[in-house]
């Protein structure tokens, strides 16, 4: 069968499998709807909790983001890992005491105040929809090259069997499903991982992989590459900070572990488990489930690298003739995510440090215009400056995006596992768009109508209310993957800031501070998300022109905007313990169910 | 709270301080702070920092999480917390 039949018949099976068990599992009551009755046991939440969090950005980007970053991809690798350790011990099983439907809600009732929680309302859709337009980002990049259908169609697609599972069967049909999607993007993930090891090391698993010697007898596989990056001019692979500083390194790892665990649609997730025992060893199946992909990721990462190395410079090093590159290279150069300019004239495509092309780096293709080699002709060149000893300039741009999806081709794999990654980077984003529009339409069904705006509506309506409140959400996230906004990629790294800086805290103190009341509540997470978006506005310009450059003299501290939640929150407990002192402590009854949170029973 | 609860919420502020020491020492130490030490040892392939970057941290967390939870487990019952 052809790569395309088969990528055909494997997402096609795999969408009927999620709208079966929505089905199956539809939702009759609002507690099915939002927390799936609290039935859901603790293995099961673990593997929807691991598919509700990996989004197509750790199953798509992250092995990529890996290998080109090197050492420095450990702090997405901790960042993201480490963040269920503080919800396991500091926030899950406490919210789970706490037993009702939603984030706002445990924040309205223990600050007993209707303002904080529709702050912490908008604080929830800020997070949930910056990171939403990712993960349609995602679908729409899978679906346009394994497909070959246009993005609107993949996405009109995805939209449509995430509204039939997440409207129906709400939190019980998507966790459900979740359980299945996890399946499907782990087998996905590791397959063709541990075809690559066996090639390469002879070793079948990538974590041991990554540190053995290769098959051709040029020793450890790091030290390889290593070498390789530093005769192309690049820094070796596994010296730490080549591009940021110690601080930095730390403060985006902190901010990513903390706003991990501040994110509402992976809270929510411990919700929906029958007792607070639970919660605590859910929390440890979870991270079980995502350690499979993590501890593969960087394997895959430095692989791909010396897989695109070799096959581009090929075994003398001197490059490749256009004309023989293989037929993936000329695909993934249609859809506008590779580029070569040929700067020294040989008509051979070399790879090394360095930018191909002027102003961001990426290439501006001349539409569908072709040069001499049939090469796709791009508008913007750079200078072809040589980076350090290089023996060439380099003439290759690669978005780090086409790693992950590009790796089987570029190692030669069968169709079948082309295909299978296919269906598993849809998996990986529709399960994570699937548990963000939930939260943002309980959000609103629950907080903002049933408990603030519209008190005396029937369970009913307030059921209906949510299944519409969803709809909608996934209207506007589609229309934010059609269109979407140039900033989109950035922003999603800081939903974890927003996170991080706004979320965490309030819960964090509202478990472990007695004395926190809600001015002081209200004024930190006010103060932790301003001072976050500030940041990440004043460098990175959202809508408007930056006002200083992004660039590590400009920065606090020498922090940089993706690091930018650990000061928000720093802020955060700062402003909120001060003005906590200042005005009357909360009422007996708050600090009676605080009490009551903090055992089990 | 009462006597018996408040030494149950004691001993587990304790429990989660000696974990998130441990967590601390994982990927901020040994992975990022000290990394440069960590990596003049090798594990096989890996310098010692850097898998302590990539892979070392993450089990390490797993771990502490399913200690955690089974210590809590007992803590529940030896306090009369326990759910059941």
């Amino acid at each position: 069968m052809d790569l395309q039949t088969l990528t055909y018949l494997t997402i096609g099976l795999s969408f009927a499998l999620y709208i079966g068990i929505a089905i199956v599992s539809r939702a009759s009551s609002t507690g099915d709807f939002y927390v799936a009755g609290k039935h859901v046991h603790p293995i099961a939440n673990g593997m929807a909790t691991a598919a509700d969090w990996m989004s197509a950005a750790s199953f798509i980007s992250m092995a990529g983001l890996i290998g080109f970053l090197g050492y420095e991809g450990g702090m997405y690798l901790m960042g993201w890992t480490g963040g269920y350790v503080l919800l396991a011990m500091l926030l899950a099983p406490y919210l789970r005491k706490f037993g009702k439907f939603t984030v706002p809600e445990f924040i309205g009732d223990r600050y007993y105040s209707q303002l904080a929680r529709v702050v912490a309302v908008i604080c929830l859709i800020f997070i949930s929809f910056t990171y939403v337009a990712g993960q349609m980002r995602g679908v729409g990049i899978v679906f346009s090259r394994f497909m070959e259908v246009p993005i609107e169609t993949g996405l009109y697609m995805g939209m449509g069997v995430v509204f039939i599972y997440a409207v129906l069967g709400g939190m019980k049909g998507v966790t459900y499903t979740q359980v299945a999607q996890y399946c499907v993007l782990i087998f996905a993930y590791t397959v063709p991982a541990v075809f690559i090891a066996i090639n390469v090391t002879g070793n079948p698993l990538p974590q041991i992989a990554l540190g053995s010697e290769l098959l051709d007898g040029s020793g450890y596989l790091l030290d390889k590459l290593d070498h390789t990056l530093v005769d192309l001019g690049f820094g070796a692979y596994t010296t730490p900070f080549n591009d940021k500083s110690m601080i930095d390194v730390c403060a985006i790892t902190l901010a990513l572990m903390v706003g991990t665990a501040g994110l509402p649609h992976v809270i929510v997730r411990f919700f929906t488990v029958p007792k607070v025992r639970d919660a605590r060893i859910s929390a440890g199946w979870a991270l079980l489930f995502i350690t499979l992909l993590y501890t593969t990721a960087p394997a895959v990462g430095a692989l791909s690298r010396l897989n695109l190395i070799a096959t581009v410079n090929g075994a003398e090093g001197t490059g490749t003739a256009y004309a023989i590159m293989p037929e993936w290279f000329k695909t993934w150069e249609d859809s506008g995510l590779l580029a070569w300019f040929d700067h020294n004239d040989d008509g051979k495509v070399q790879y090394a440090a360095g930018k191909v092309f002027a102003g961001d780096g990426k290439p501006e293709f001349a539409d569908d215009q072709r040069g001499s080699h049939r090469e796709r002709l791009t508008t913007n060149p750079g200078q072809g400056d040589i980076v350090g000893n290089a023996p060439f300039a380099n003439e290759l741009y690669v978005d780090r995006d086409i790693m992950v999806l590009a790796n089987p081709e570029i190692a030669g794999l069968p169709n079948w596992i082309i295909a299978l990654i296919a269906a598993g980077g849809i998996a990986a984003a529709l399960s994570t768009a699937a548990g963000l529009l939930l939260v943002i339409s309980s959000s609103i069904s629950h907080d903002l109508l049933k408990s603030t705006f519209a008190r005396n509506i029937s369970e009913k309506q307030e059921l209906m209310a949510g299944r519409l409140a969803a709809g909608v959400a996934i209207a506007i996230a589609g229309y934010l993957g059609l269109h979407p906004p140039a900033f989109v990629a950035q922003v999603v790294a800081f939903a974890f800031g927003l996170a991080a800086s706004s979320l965490f805290p309030v819960i964090l103190m509202g478990v472990f501070n007695k004395r926190m009341n809600k001015w002081g509540a209200i004024s930190g997470m006010l103060t932790g998300l301003t001072f976050t978006l500030a940041y990440i506005i004043y460098f990175k310009g959202v809508f408007i022109e930056p006002f200083a450059a992004n660039i590590p003299e400009n920065w606090i501290l020498g922090i940089s905007p993706e690091g930018a939640g650990v000061i928000g929150m720093a802020l955060n407990f700062i402003v909120a313990t001060i003005v906590a002192r200042n005005t009357a402590p909360p009422p007996a009854h708050i600090q009676q169910l605080v009490d009551d949170i903090r055992v089990p029973r | 709270m009462n006597k018996q609860q408040t030494a149950y919420w004691r001993a587990n502020i304790r429990l989660i301080s000696g974990c998130l020491l441990v967590w601390f020492i994982v990927s901020f130490g040994c992975g990022i702070l000290l990394v440069d030490f960590f990596n003049q040892f090798q594990l096989g392939g890996y310098k010692l920092g850097f898998w302590f970057a990539q892979q070392g941290s993450i089990f390490t967390f797993l771990v502490l999480i399913f200690f955690y939870a089974l210590r809590m487990n007992a803590l529940d019952r030896r306090y009369g917390v326990s759910e059941d």
